[in-house]
C-alpha cells in the first residue's frame, strides 16, 4: 500500500499522472490549472519524469499537440479551465471522433465575463455534448484516483477522459493523500498499445473529409462506442477497488436508504452538503445526498436507483443554461426521470456561481425548501440561488 | 554555414524513385498547380514520412472517405494548427524513440502541407510557436493566394489589388486593397534552420529544398508558389508558364535563408520580364489599368532589390 502524505492537490495530481508514465505533456498555464502542469515540467526537466513537455503557446495548441502525439501513439496529458476550455473548444469533439485516449484535468473555473478565477462548473458544462467520458472529484484523494482511473478507461475504450477538480476548493488544497505504489500504476494502467496509428510501417489515414452518405454512420459509431464505455468506466473502478481498496461508483449515496429528500450534487460542495445531512439527520429529518461521479455518459440507470423512495429533489447546478429548462445536471436528471416509474419532484436551482460559498445553513434552507417542495406547484423552470436582489 | 547542407550536392533526376506517394485520381481541378508541390515533395521525402494536412484544398482532393491519395500515414485535423500537430508527432516520436518503442535509428520525416489562409492568417500563431520551439519537421506552405476551399475569399497572402470574392473588383473599391503579407520575413526572422522560397516549375531547385529541409535538425519552412486556375481565372495549361512567369517577372524571387542569417539567391533575374506579362493571364487582374501595373511594378521591383541586397550582404561564408 502507498503511503499517505500530505500534499497540494495539484502537486499529488501531476505526481499521479508521472506515475502513468505518460509520453507527452502540452499545456498552456491558467489559473487554477497551473500548479498541476508547472509540477509536470519540474519533473520532466529534473528527469524525474521521461516525458516530452511542450510549453504550446495556446490551449488550442495544447490539444492540437495532444492529438498529434496521440495519434502517433504516445500517451498524452493536457490540463486547463475555463477561458482555456473554451480556447481549446474547436479540438475537444475532434480528439474524441479520433478516438484519441488522451486525459486531461480540469481545474474548473468560472467563465468570462466578469472574468473570474473562482470555482463553478459553467467552463465543462460547454463541453457535455463532445464525446469527451467525464468524472468529477470531491476531494484530494479521489481526484488522484480518478487519474488513474481515466488512463485505464481511456486506453481501454479508445476516447479521451476529463477529470474535474473544482478549482481552488480542490486544487489548492494541501490534504493527506494517499499515491498507489509504482507497481501497481504499472499493472493497472499498461504500456499503451494503439490499432491504428501514424505508422509508416502501415499508413493509415486520419481526418478524412466525410459526404453525406458516412457523416452519420461516423457518428454513430463514435456513439456507439462512447455508450459501450459505462462498462469500461464501471470495471476499471472495480479493478481499481482490488488494487487500492478504494470503492467508486457512478453514483455516490449518501444516507439514500430511508431519505424523503435529496440533494444532487457534484463535485467537492459535496463534502458540506454531507455534514449538512449528519446534521438534519440528528435533527431526525431523512434527508440523503447524491452525488454524480460519472457525468458523460451519464449512468442513467444507477441515478434512477439511487433515488431510492424519494419525494422531491433539489438539484443543485453549478452552471447556466441560458433560457433553458434547468441547469445542466437538473435538465439531465429531468429528462431521465421522464422515462422512468420514479417521479420525485425537482427543484433546480444554479448557485455557487464564480465561487459564491455555500454553507451548511445554506444547505440546510435546501433542504427544507425540498422538503415543502413535495407538496408544491412547481413554478419554475430553474432558479438562481442565492443572488442579492 | 551548416555542415549537412554544406555537404549536399544536390538530387539527381535519375535516382529519384519512380513511385509516387500521392496516388493518382485525386480530385483536384485541372492543371491545379497546388497539387503538384505535394507530389513532388514526396518523391524526395519517400515512404518513412508522417504528413499533416490543414483544411483547405488539398485536404479536400485527397481525402473524400472511403478513398484516400495518401500512401503515407496522413493526419488533418483542423484549418489553422497543422503545425501544432506535427509538434505533437515530433514530440511523441522523440520520446517513443527514446524509450526503445520506435527504432532510435530510424528516420521519420513530418512534413505539413498548408494553404496561405492556413499559414499567413489563422494559422499563425500555431506556425510561430511550433517554429520557436524548434520541433523537427517540414512545413510547406502552398501558396495560392486566397482561400479556395471556400470559393475564393481574400487571404493575407492575396496579392495587391486582385479580385477575390471579399475583395471584389468594385467600382469604388478595385479589389484587394493590402499588399501581400511578408510572411517569408516573419518566418525567417524565427530563426530556423532552414527556409527556402520555392515554384514547381523549377522543380529540381524545389526537390533540392526539399531534401535540404529534411536533412536539417528542426523546422523547416518551404514557401511554394501554388496557381489556382479556378481562383485565379487562369488556363490550366498556362500553369507552369506562371510557374515560371512568377520567377522571372521578380514578383516571387526564389532564395534560401540558413538559421535566419544567411541569405542565397537561387535564381538571378537580371532581365526580368514585365509584370503585366504576368498579370495578364490571370482573369483576377483584369480590371487593373496601366497606372494600378505602374503601381505594382514598382513594388516588385523594390521587393525583389531588397532580398538581392540581402543575398549580398549576408551570403553563406565560403568555408
Ligand atoms: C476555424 C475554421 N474557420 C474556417 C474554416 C473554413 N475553411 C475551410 S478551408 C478554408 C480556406 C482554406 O484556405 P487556404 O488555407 O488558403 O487553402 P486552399 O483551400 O486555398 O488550398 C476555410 C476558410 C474552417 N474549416 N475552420
Ligand atoms: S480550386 Fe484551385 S487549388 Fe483547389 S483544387 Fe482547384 S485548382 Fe487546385
Amino acid at each position: 500500500m502507498g503511503k499517505r502524505v500530505a500534499k497540494e492537490v495539484s502537486i499529488a495530481v501531476a505526481d499521479a499522472v508521472a506515475q502513468c508514465k505518460v509520453d507527452v505533456v502540452s499545456a498552456y498555464p491558467i489559473t487554477p490549472q497551473t500548479h498541476i502542469v508547472e509540477h509536470l515540467a519540474d519533473l520532466v526537466n529534473n528527469g524525474e519524469l521521461d516525458a516530452e513537455y511542450i510549453p504550446v503557446e495556446s490551449e488550442h495548441a495544447a490539444m492540437s499537440a495532444c492529438i498529434g502525439a496521440a495519434a502517433t501513439g504516445a500517451r498524452t496529458f493536457t490540463s486547463t479551465a475555463a477561458q482555456g476550455l473554451l480556447f481549446m473548444y474547436e479540438m475537444l469533439p475532434i480528439a474524441s471522433a479520433f478516438r484519441l485516449p488522451i486525459v486531461m484535468v480540469i481545474a474548473n473555473r468560472a467563465i468570462s465575463a466578469p472574468i473570474s478565477i473562482w470555482n463553478d462548473h459553467g467552463d465543462v458544462m460547454t463541453m457535455r455534448d463532445l464525446g469527451w467520458i467525464q468524472t468529477f472529484a470531491e476531494n484530494g484523494q479521489e481526484a488522484v484516483d480518478l487519474v488513474y482511473h481515466a488512463y485505464r478507461v481511456a486506453e481501454k475504450a479508445m476516447l479521451p477522459v476529463a477529470v474535474n477538480l473544482d478549482g481552488f476548493i480542490v486544487t489548492h488544497v494541501v490534504e493527506p493523500v494517499e499515491l498507489l505504489d509504482q507497481e501497481l500504476v504499472d499493472k493497472y494502467i499498461p504500456p499503451l498499445k494503439m490499432k491504428h496509428k501514424l505508422d509508416p510501417k502501415k499508413p493509415i489515414t486520419i481526418g478524412a473529409i466525410g459526404v453525406p452518405e458516412i457523416y452519420t454512420e461516423a457518428r454513430k459509431a463514435q456513439d456507439e462506442a462512447f455508450k459501450a464505455s459505462y462498462k469500461v468506466v464501471v470495471k476499471a473502478w472495480q479493478e481499481f477497488e482490488k488494487i487500492s481498496g478504494r470503492r467508486y461508483q457512478p453514483i455516490e449515496t449518501y444516507k439514500m436508504e430511508d431519505a424523503e429528500v435529496a440533494l444532487v450534487i457534484m463535485g467537492s460542495l459535496a463534502e458540506t452538503a454531507m455534514n449538512t445531512v449528519d446534521a438534519l439527520r440528528e435533527k431526525g429529518k431523512k434527508v440523503g445526498l447524491i452525488r454524480i461521479r460519472l457525468w458523460r455518459p451519464f449512468p442513467t440507470q444507477d441515478f434512477i436507483k439511487a433515488l431510492g423512495k424519494v419525494k422531491a429533489i433539489t438539484v443543485f447546478d453549478r452552471a447556466l443554461s441560458h433560457g433553458a429548462t434547468g441547469g445542466p445536471v437538473g435538465i439531465e436528471v429531468r429528462s431521465a426521470l421522464y422515462q422512468s416509474n420514479k417521479r420525485p419532484k425537482v427543484l433546480n436551482l444554479i448557485g455557487a456561481l464564480g465561487g459564491r460559498d455555500v454553507t451548511t445553513e445554506d444547505f440546510e434552507e435546501l433542504f427544507d425548501r425540498t422538503f415543502s417542495f413535495i407538496k408544491a406547484k412547481p413554478r419554475f423552470a430553474y432558479e438562481i440561488f442565492g443572488a442579492k436582489e | 554555414m551548416r555542415p549537412e547542407l554544406a555537404k549536399f550536392k544536390g538530387l539527381n533526376i535519375k535516382e529519384l524513385p519512380k513511385e509516387d506517394w500521392i496516388a493518382p485520381g485525386h480530385r483536384a481541378c485541372q492543371g491545379c498547380g497546388t497539387v503538384l508541390p505535394l507530389k513532388l515533395a514526396l518523391k524526395v521525402l519517400g515512404p518513412n514520412t508522417i504528413a499533416v494536412s490543414s483544411t483547405g484544398c488539398m485536404e479536400i482532393i485527397t481525402s473524400p472517405f472511403p478513398f484516400t491519395s495518401w500512401k503515407i500515414p496522413w493526419i488533418h485535423v483542423a484549418f489553422e494548427n497543422s503545425a501544432t500537430v506535427a509538434s505533437g508527432i515530433d514530440s511523441a516520436i522523440k520520446a517513443l524513440k527514446r524509450k526503445g518503442k520506435i527504432p532510435k535509428r530510424e528516420k521519420i520525416n513530418i512534413v505539413v502541407f498548408a494553404g496561405d489562409g492556413a499559414t499567413f492568417d489563422i494559422g499563425l500563431q500555431f506556425v510561430s510557436g511550433a517554429l520557436e520551439r524548434g520541433h523537427n519537421f517540414i512545413y510547406i506552405c502552398l501558396d495560392n493566394e486566397a482561400y479556395m476551399n471556400t470559393g475564393v475569399q481574400r487571404s493575407g497572402g492575396t496579392p495587391f489589388l486582385a479580385h477575390t470574392t471579399t475583395s471584389p473588383a468594385g467600382k469604388v473599391i478595385h479589389g484587394n486593397i493590402t499588399w501581400k503579407k511578408n510572411l517569408d520575413g516573419i518566418i525567417a526572422a524565427h530563426n530556423i534552420p532552414y527556409f527556402a522560397t520555392a515554384s514547381p516549375a523549377f522543380y529540381m531547385d524545389y526537390m533540392n529544398k526539399v531534401k535540404k529541409a529534411s536533412l536539417v535538425e528542426g523546422p523547416a519552412f518551404i514557401h511554394v508558389y501554388s496557381p489556382c486556375p479556378t481562383g485565379w481565372g487562369s488556363k490550366g495549361e498556362d500553369t507552369i508558364k506562371l510557374c515560371k512567369l512568377i520567377v522571372e517577372t521578380r514578383i516571387f524571387p526564389l532564395y534560401e535563408v540558413i538559421d535566419g542569417k544567411y541569405y542565397i539567391l537561387n535564381r538571378k533575374v537580371d532581365k526580368p520580364k514585365p509584370v503585366e506579362e504576368y498579370l495578364k493571364l490571370q482573369r483576377r487582374f483584369r480590371h487593373l489599368k496601366p497606372e494600378e501595373i505602374e503601381m505594382i511594378q514598382k513594388r516588385v521591383n523594390e521587393d525583389y532589390e531588397r532580398i538581392a541586397k540581402m543575398c549580398e550582404v549576408f551570403a553563406p561564408p565560403k568555408d
